[in-house]
């Protein structure tokens, strides 16, 4: 009875709070990027451009996956993202068999999607070697690799499955290399400059190219398609803001791209400090750029990483431990509700995420939080209702009996006595989730949903220590936190009669 | 005490003195015992635990259920209240069959005291007694004054009231047991070893503090016991068991008078050697 009087106050307050936070006015413009340097940099740019306009603009940068920043521009919860046209042909729209770029523009267009660009660089695939390797063996394209079978090739993990990367250009070449491999892109890198390796996979705006020296390979075949970079754009967007991004088209030169990735990858500058110089020098938009303090964004991040926890936390305490009260009163369905839940923990965090995107749109809830809300609640169901049961069930024979000798009922009988019994196991349980969930919160950022996965994977993609523990360091601060508070919890919500201990 | 829900004339009769004759022949008046048990059986997993039994126990009446282990006089006892529903057979209370659709509500008639006082932890000894009264919505002040009542009557230590079961003596914990059985005014007390857990001086205080309060309350009784002398110092009537069955339902005198079978002669013996063995070494 005190149990469900002093947690239920508290949900109440946690929900409100949350809808508070979600409250917050939805920005006129919302623009995305994918997970890589350069796609932030252009929603970077995009951002100051309309802006300038004076619409608020949002930039939910780094979502992992091409299908997800898709499907949020289709659903406006995006209005613009930049994206390649060799993508687009070769993989968003690969059952249209598209010839041409005006093609292209009319099959967007059917779907309510304007395409600005091309932007002026090409960033396609390309075969990378040492400048001084590829002189001394005399290779200056593709072609000429079959010459050298004896090289060793590694290639990204990606280019080596997708069926425009090394299946296609290996039949198109006829390459047979005796030693091909798959590796993460940043470290092929490492690799080809220590030796390791002879070729590599390179986008043609990377700006290692430059820095390590590489040469690039000729595509004498003309095997790989053209990759420009173009914006998409909803066509329901304030005009003005369409305008703006129009100015886009051909104003970024290949090696201006090339020197923007570079100032941000190795130089460490910030995205929208390049991104403003550019909108300031190319296209005569004057910027104001808000550097955020590491206090501001602490204060972004918490907040985000605060309201996945929050919601998700307090639904799932809502409904696991009646879920864990049924499981105790019938071992049948018990069975079932533990099993489910139990399944739904061995789903990846990142599969989950990306089979909940499309059901929760379709139910209308809005803004990428609520995927990540809605798995981070199905990961916290497991371990309240293994525990409300397992609590539940604990409860001696005696008690039990002498609680039916009174003569409560069933429902009268978990309320006064099971339940109150069974409070610091489900407590326990709760104290669990609380934790797991505050770190699989992090992972929200691959979606867009914020919180301290955002620095996190920020600090991943430019190599930067300090970004990292500016999300790691906080989130586990917050575990501790939840922890700690929850302990406390444990004094004002479990009966002293089964909190003190009677030496004997 | 109030005795509620009962016709008058019942209490005129049990208060009579000597109780022991009186119950006899109020039983043969009456035509509605209190409890009355016909063929009642009950096996767990093959194993028969009571066999056949058939019992009347009328008002005011004193009874103890006595036995070696295992003899089924606890399940007996369980299934007056419905905690065990026998296989085949009928338990009446009042007349009503008990059944699992009637058992709760005939159970707020029945107190039920079992040996470790079955408290609950999470409670007070306060908040134990009054938890069933504020379950039936009495009133605060009405449920204040039944609890000092009833610990002036079970002579609960002052201060006692506001601790946990954890907190209390065994004996503390069986007073407070017997206050929230008596809590509703029950008809009936049913009694499971209720002095088992306790060490000897404890329990010869609580013995005869329980005899004084049942004489005070002249409800209908039923005590499990597995002690004689404890019988013999709360029974109206005696019901000796074995193997599931009731070898001999007497007066606690006619077991050593007239014993059914030898068994019965052999089960008094047996706890009467301790104190002849002293009384042997004394002379």
């Amino acid at each position: 009875m005190r149990l469900t009087r002093t947690i239920l106050p508290c949900v109440a307050v946690l929900l409100v709070f949350v809808a508070v936070a979600c409250g917050e006015d939805r920005a006129d413009v919302r623009i995305g990027s994918k997970s890589f340097t350069e796609s932030v940099i252009l929603g970077e740019i995009a951002t100051h451009l309309v802006r300038d306009t004076g619409l608020s603009v949002e930039h939910r940068r780094e979502i992992v996956g091409t299908r997800i920043l898709w499907q949020a521009l289709l659903a406006g919860q995006l209005d613009a993202y930049p994206e390649y046209t060799g993508t687009l042909i070769q993989e968003i729209l690969a059952g249209q068999s598209i010839e041409n770029d005006d093609a292209l523009s009319e099959a967007l267009a059917e779907v309510g999607i304007v395409m600005v660009g091309p932007l002026g660089f090409n960033n396609t695939y390309a075969m990378g070697m040492l400048k001084d390797n590829a002189r001394r063996l005399n290779v200056m394209s593709v072609s000429d690799l079959r010459k050298h079978p004896d090289l060793s090739f590694g290639f990204s993990n990606e280019f080596m499955a997708r069926g425009d990367g090394w299946p296609g250009l290996s039949k198109t070449y006829g390459l047979t290399p005796a030693n091909v491999r798959g590796l993460n892109h940043d470290l092929a890198y490492r690799s080809i400059v220590d030796g390791t390796l002879d070729v590599i996979d390179i986008y043609t705006t990377d700006a290692e190219i430059e820095e390590y020296g590489l040469a690039m390979l000729e595509d004498d075949l003309h095997y790989f398609p053209r990759y420009d970079a173009v914006f998409l754009v909803r066509d329901d967007i304030e005009p003005t803001a369409l305008n703006a991004l129009r100015k886009l088209s051909g104003s970024i030169s290949q090696s201006r791209m090339v020197a923007m990735n570079a100032r941000v990858k190795l130089h460490g500058e910030p995205e929208t400090v390049v991104g403003a110089e550019f909108v300031t020098e190319e296209l005569g938009v004057e910027t104001e750029i808000e550097v955020l303090t590491l206090g501001q964004r602490l204060m972004h991040t918490t907040l985000d990483h605060l309201t996945l926890v929050g919601i998700s936390l307090g639904a799932a305490i809502l409904i696991a431990i009646p879920l864990g009260v049924v499981s105790a009163m019938k071992p049948g369905p018990g069975q079932v509700i533990i099993g489910a839940c139990g399944i739904v923990q061995t789903i990846p965090s990142l599969a989950l995420l990306v089979i909940l995107m499309k059901p929760v749109r379709w139910a209308g809830a809005d803004g990428f939080a609520a995927p990540a809300i809605v798995a981070l609640f199905l990961y916290s169901l497991l371990p309240i209702v293994r525990n409300t049961a397992t609590g539940i069930t604990n409860v001696s024979a005696t008690l039990r009996e002498s609680a039916t000798a009174l003569g409560l009922g069933a429902g009268a009988r978990m309320k006064l006595v099971e339940l109150p019994l069974a409070s610091p196991m489900i407590l326990a349980g709760i104290k669990t989730s609380a934790v797991i969930n505050v770190g699989f919160a992090t992972l929200g950022a691959l979606i867009g949903a914020g919180g301290y996965g955002q620095p996190i994977m920020t600090g991943i993609r430019l190599d930067d220590y300090r970004l990292i523990l500016e999300g790691a360091v906080p989130a586990a601060l917050l575990a501790l936190m939840v922890q700690g508070l929850f302990e406390l919890a444990e004094r004002l919500l479990v009966p002293r009669g089964l909190r003190i201990r009677v030496a004997h | 005490m109030r005795l509620t829900m009962r016709p008058a004339g019942r209490n005129q009769v049990v208060s009579t003195f000597p109780r022991r004759s009186v119950v006899l022949s109020f039983m043969t008046n009456r035509d509605q015992p209190v409890f009355s048990l016909k063929g009642v059986t009950k096996s767990f997993g093959g194993h028969i635990a009571i066999n056949d039994i058939s019992l009347s126990i009328g008002d005011g009446e004193t009874v103890v259920l006595i036995g070696p282990s295992g003899c089924g006089k606890s399940t007996l006892l369980r299934s007056f209240n419905g905690l065990i529903l026998p296989d085949c057979g009928v338990v009446r209370f009042d007349g009503e069959i008990v059944s699992a659709e009637t058992s709760e509500s005939m159970r707020r008639r029945m107190g039920y005291v079992i040996q470790d006082g079955g408290l609950f932890p999470h409670l007070t000894a306060y908040e134990n007694v009054a938890l069933m009264a504020r379950h039936c919505g009495r009133g605060a002040n009405e449920i204040r004054d039944r609890v000092g009542a009833l610990s002036e009557l079970t002579r609960l230590e002052v201060g006692t009231l506001d601790r946990y079961p954890v907190e209390m003596s065994g004996g503390q914990r069986q007073r407070v047991s017997l206050m929230r059985a008596l809590m509703l005014d029950p008809e009936v007390l049913l009694l499971d070893e209720p002095l088992g857990s306790l060490d000897p001086l404890i329990r010869a205080d609580l013995q005869s503090d329980l005899k004084r309060i049942f004489d005070s309350l002249k409800k209908t009784l039923v005590l499990v016991t597995h002690d004689m002398s404890e019988a013999v110092f709360f029974a109206d009537r005696i019901v000796l068991m074995r193997e599931g069955r009731i070898v001999q339902a007497d007066e606690p005198i006619n077991l050593l008078r007239r014993p059914a079978e030898p068994f019965v002669t052999k089960f008094v013996q047996a706890q009467r050697q301790a104190v002849d063995v002293m009384r042997g070494l004394e002379a």
